[in-house]
């Protein structure tokens, strides 16, 4: 009873000579929603296509609900795909394309159609029964494909870049509308995306992927507050990051060296290792002196202010090379050209394993 | 100094359309007067010759063999091209730039050349000269272009349209007649469209191919070897304004409809 | 290119005959009354007309019988003197349609150049034959007015075959070029002015070089078709002065000479394999 809704095993593929999935493996739980976020061609979207049944992965496998549905085709398994073009029939009302699904499936048309009706009224589009794809809005469109994709019952929704023809109000719209009917109707949703802020709005579950593998999951909160890896401390938003060596390792703690000075913190690396630091932008404090961790001095590059905050770039005194991103409330006094002390609360500085 | 350019500009196109409309003018006019010889002085009106083509049974029964040549030709070349462009574009086969070269490679080459080629190899199997023989040439001719018409027209974006109905749980069959050929008829007509027009036109293959029973074009062929004939102006000038009419028509209805 | 781009096509699963039930139809269309009749025609082209046998003499012919290779050389300049003419006509006329009409009236203008298109290919030349005859529309008009006393031999010339040619090409082109210019930004136009340039200036350095590769293309499919046609030069040009396709239905017509009239076709196409090789540098250019 115990065993997830999706279990993918070990699973590697390629293209020709290249690899795009090496040994990646994944649990999703029934009702949950999980992103795949990473940049373009990190294997996110093959991934979701080897799960959808359009692509058969090299090696590895893939269970559905505990059966093995590797080479199972798209048809005959448990999960639908909302396509990144939505894929919706040109010549269909918006009407047959929701009830083409049921009408495979050999329902009668006055139940198709009722039942494609109700999956309008869940996206919030029942008045557009009879309209053909083409009259309709990009929004209206990525909702008639959900719409389509829902009909059908699936034990598992794909989504391929789903918001990604959307501008940006309406993309952030879509979100929650998202995330509210998939609350709605339970079933699990998985998501790919390259927007980490679409990551952050929607996941309960987030998979960080780069190169083909899976750099970190989890929650979105720990995966923020405490990335696994340097790739997921840069892109699940922005760090500065700090490379050093341990010098110390006490009882609790390590210290490390940097070429803004020794860090403390509760580890327990072995002496010598190398080891890299992330410091999130808003956790970094400027010019007033704290009881922190110290951080040498920089000059400041850039001020930009966005409104509810400022993004503050500052060049390292002691390391030209290094880089520091900050982030002040609105208020703050700063101009580029300014010299500052930079400090930050040790208990904020996060070790990274690679 | 700009409007002596505008001036120079409109008498040039002025000329080219006089030139370009020159043959067909004289072809028309020509074939509204009784007298013998499509000549001037013009004499004129008169339909005596449009009478004497329509009650000419060689030239209405060749008409109505090119028509049919025409729409089978046609929908075999169209029927063959859009498969073949089918499963070129939704599966990998081996080797398959070098097959669909092979398909589109009579498009480089002279219709002469592929009536002869079929001259000599009916000649050598003992397959006697027909229209059917006329027909097989027509679509040796009209395949390639239906294929790459149809083929260039079946983009990633159709591709995503079909693997969502393979989805949503329709089996191959019903992916081809509910989702292919409906989404793909705009292509899968203009290759028809252009195939009719092409057959229709079609001389030296039927010329080489056929004997006693032919097309329109080899029996207007016939009509020329006795020189300068009204008639000729007048089977002319009647095709002409079909062929006219057709295209107006499909300008109007299909052309005009912009799909999304 | 992107790996991902892959992922379009399915690979044949389970029933990996039904993407060869697709495509052998066609193929083997191609092969049966394409390439087979191509071997024939081949082995045709070796073999002696009288009794049969391995010959080269249908070849040797063609290199020894000076009105053969002079049907080539005709061929060749008609072609060459018709593609050249043609570009220089309908370039300025697209021209024209594409800049100088009205947007509202250019798809009227273009379906008017174009129509005669419309009229049967052999009446095509018939008609031209009415205007050239000697009793014609034009030799009435230039002796009416006294410009000539005798009628001119106008018919059954190359002048007439050339006529009759670029009538027919003229509106080709016209079509080809005007899509051409049509799908040109009008940005570029706009930023060549921007940057100083005249109207001639633009065209010189702009409009004209990124138009060329269409213009190649046009040229090209111009010469393969006035190479290998029959009729025009068979109704307008007579039998005063061959071009190679009349002389490979001659053989057909009156001597039933196969062997010949198929090494003839296999040298013409020959001809036009290269000048494609030798075009295929441009032409390229125009697909990517």
């Amino acid at each position: 009873m115990n065993a997830p809704l999706v279990d993918i095993r070990d699973v590697s593929h390629r293209f020709g000579q290249h690899r795009v999935l090496r040994n990646v493996s994944l649990t999703i739980e029934a009702g949950s929603y999980t992103i795949l976020l990473g940049p373009s061609g990190s294997g996110k979207t093959t991934l979701l296509s080897i799960l959808g049944g359009f692509v058969n992965p090299s090696e590895g496998k893939v269970l559905i609900r505990g059966q093995d549905c590797t080479s199972v085709p798209p048809a005959k398994r448990p999960t639908t795909t909302v396509f990144q073009d939505y894929a919706l029939f040109p010549h269909m009302s918006v009407g047959g394309n929701v009830g083409f699904g049921l009408r495979m499936q050999g329902v009668d048309g006055t139940t198709r159609a009722a039942k494609a009706r109700d999956a309008l009224a869940l996206v919030g589009l029942a008045a557009a029964f009879d309209k053909k794809p083409h009259q309709l809005s990009g929004g209206q469109r990525q909702r008639v494909a959900l719409a389509r994709a829902l009909v059908i019952e699936p034990a598992v929704l794909l989504l391929d870049e789903p918001l990604g023809a959307l501008d940006l109000k309406l993309r952030r719209q879509m979100q929650d509308e998202l995330k509210a009917i998939q609350k709605r109707v339970g079933t699990a949703f998985i998501h790919v995306t390259h927007d980490q802020e679409e990551a952050m709005a929607l996941a309960d579950h987030c998979v960080v992927m780069n190169d083909g593998r899976i750099e970190d999951e989890g929650p979105p909160e720990r995966v923020y507050a405490r990335p696994a890896t340097r790739f997921s401390a840069t892109f699940m938003g922005e760090s500065t990051i700090l490379a050093g060596t341990v010098l110390e390792t006490g009882d609790r703690t390590c210290t490390i060296a940097t070429p803004v000075g020794p860090v403390s913190l509760p580890s327990a690396l072995p002496r010598g290792s190398a080891a890299a630091l992330a410091i999130r932008p808003e956790h970094l404090v400027l010019g007033a002196a704290s009881a922190g961790t110290k951080l040498g001095k920089a000059d400041v590059s850039d001020v930009v202010f966005q409104g509810s905050f400022k993004r503050v770039l500052a060049t390292s005194v002691e390391e030209p090379s290094l880089r520091f991103i900050a982030k002040l409330p609105a208020t703050a006094v700063v101009q580029a050209g300014d010299r500052v002390a930079i400090s930050c609360d040790t208990d904020q500085i996060i070790l990274l394993t690679d | 100094m700009r409007s002596v350019a505008r001036i120079v500009s409109w008498i040039y196109a002025l000329a080219v359309y006089g030139f370009i409309f020159l043959p067909v003018v004289v072809l028309v006019l020509f074939s509204l007067q009784s007298t013998s010889f499509p000549i001037p002085p013009f004499t004129g009106p008169s339909l005596r010759w449009y009478e004497a083509v329509l009650s000419d049974s060689r030239l209405t029964s060749a008409l109505v063999n090119s028509l049919l040549v025409a729409l089978i030709s046609s929908a075999a070349a169209v029927t063959l091209g859009f498969l073949s462009a089918w499963g070129f574009a939704r599966f990998v086969l081996p080797g398959s730039g070098l097959l669909r070269g092979l398909i589109t490679l009579p498009l480089t080459v002279s219709y002469l050349i592929i009536g002869m080629g079929l001259l000599v190899l009916f000649n050598w199997a003992g397959v006697p000269k027909s229209l059917l023989a006329a027909g097989i040439g027509h679509v040796v001719i009209n395949l390639p272009l239906c294929f790459a018409i149809i083929y260039s027209q079946m983009g990633d974006h159709q591709i995503n349209i079909e693997r969502a109905a393979r989805d949503l749980g329709a089996p191959e069959w019903k992916v081809l007649l509910l989702i292919t050929v409906p989404v793909m008829a705009p292509a899968i007509f203009a290759g028809f469209f252009l195939s009719m027009t092409f057959s229709w036109d079609e001389f030296v293959i039927s010329f080489l191919l056929t004997r006693f029973e032919t097309t329109l074009p080899v029996e207007i062929w016939n009509l020329l070897r006795s020189g300068l004939n009204p008639k000729t102006n007048a089977v002319g000038s009647l095709v002409f304004a079909v062929s006219i009419v057709l295209v107006v028509f499909f300008e109007l209805t299909l052309l005009r409809r912009k799909p999304a | 290119m992107n790996p991902s781009g892959n992922s379009g096509r399915a690979l044949p699963r389970a029933s990996d005959t039904l993407p060869w039930a697709l495509v052998t139809p066609a193929l083997g269309w191609t092969l049966l009354f394409f390439v087979l009749p191509f071997i024939a025609m081949g082995l045709s082209s070796l073999t002696a007309h009288e009794g049969g046998g391995f010959t080269l003499t249908n070849y040797s012919q063609f290199f020894t019988n000076p009105s053969y290779w002079q049907a080539m050389v005709n061929s060749l300049e008609v072609t060459a003197i018709v593609t050249v003419i043609s570009v220089l006509l309908a370039y300025p006329f697209a021209w024209i349609l594409a800049e100088q009409v009205p947007e509202r009236w250019q798809r009227l203008a273009l379906m008017l150049a174009v129509l005669p298109f419309w009229t049967s290919y052999v009446v095509r030349s018939y008609s031209w034959l009415l205007v050239l005859a000697q009793n014609g529309v034009i030799n009435r008009a230039l002796t009416g007015i006294g410009v000539v006393s005798e009628p001119l031999q106008l018919a059954n010339t190359r002048l007439a075959t050339v006529t009759g040619f670029v009538h027919f090409f003229v509106m080709l082109l016209t079509l080809t070029i005007f899509a051409n210019l049509k799908q040109l930004s009008p940005s570029y136009r706009k930023a060549a002015a921007d940057l100083g340039a005249g109207p001639v200036r633009t065209f010189l350095h702009v409009i004209l070089p990124l138009t060329l590769p269409g213009i190649m293309v046009g040229a090209f499919l111009t010469f393969v078709l006035c190479i290998g046609d029959y009729i025009t030069p068979q109704i307008l040009g007579g039998n005063n002065e061959l071009l190679m396709p009349q002389l490979v239905m001659m053989q057909i017509g009156r001597r039933g000479d196969f062997p010949l009239a198929s090494a003839l076709s296999i040298i013409l196409m020959a001809v036009v394999s290269v000048a494609y090789l030798a075009c295929a540098r441009w032409l390229k250019i125009e697909r990517t």
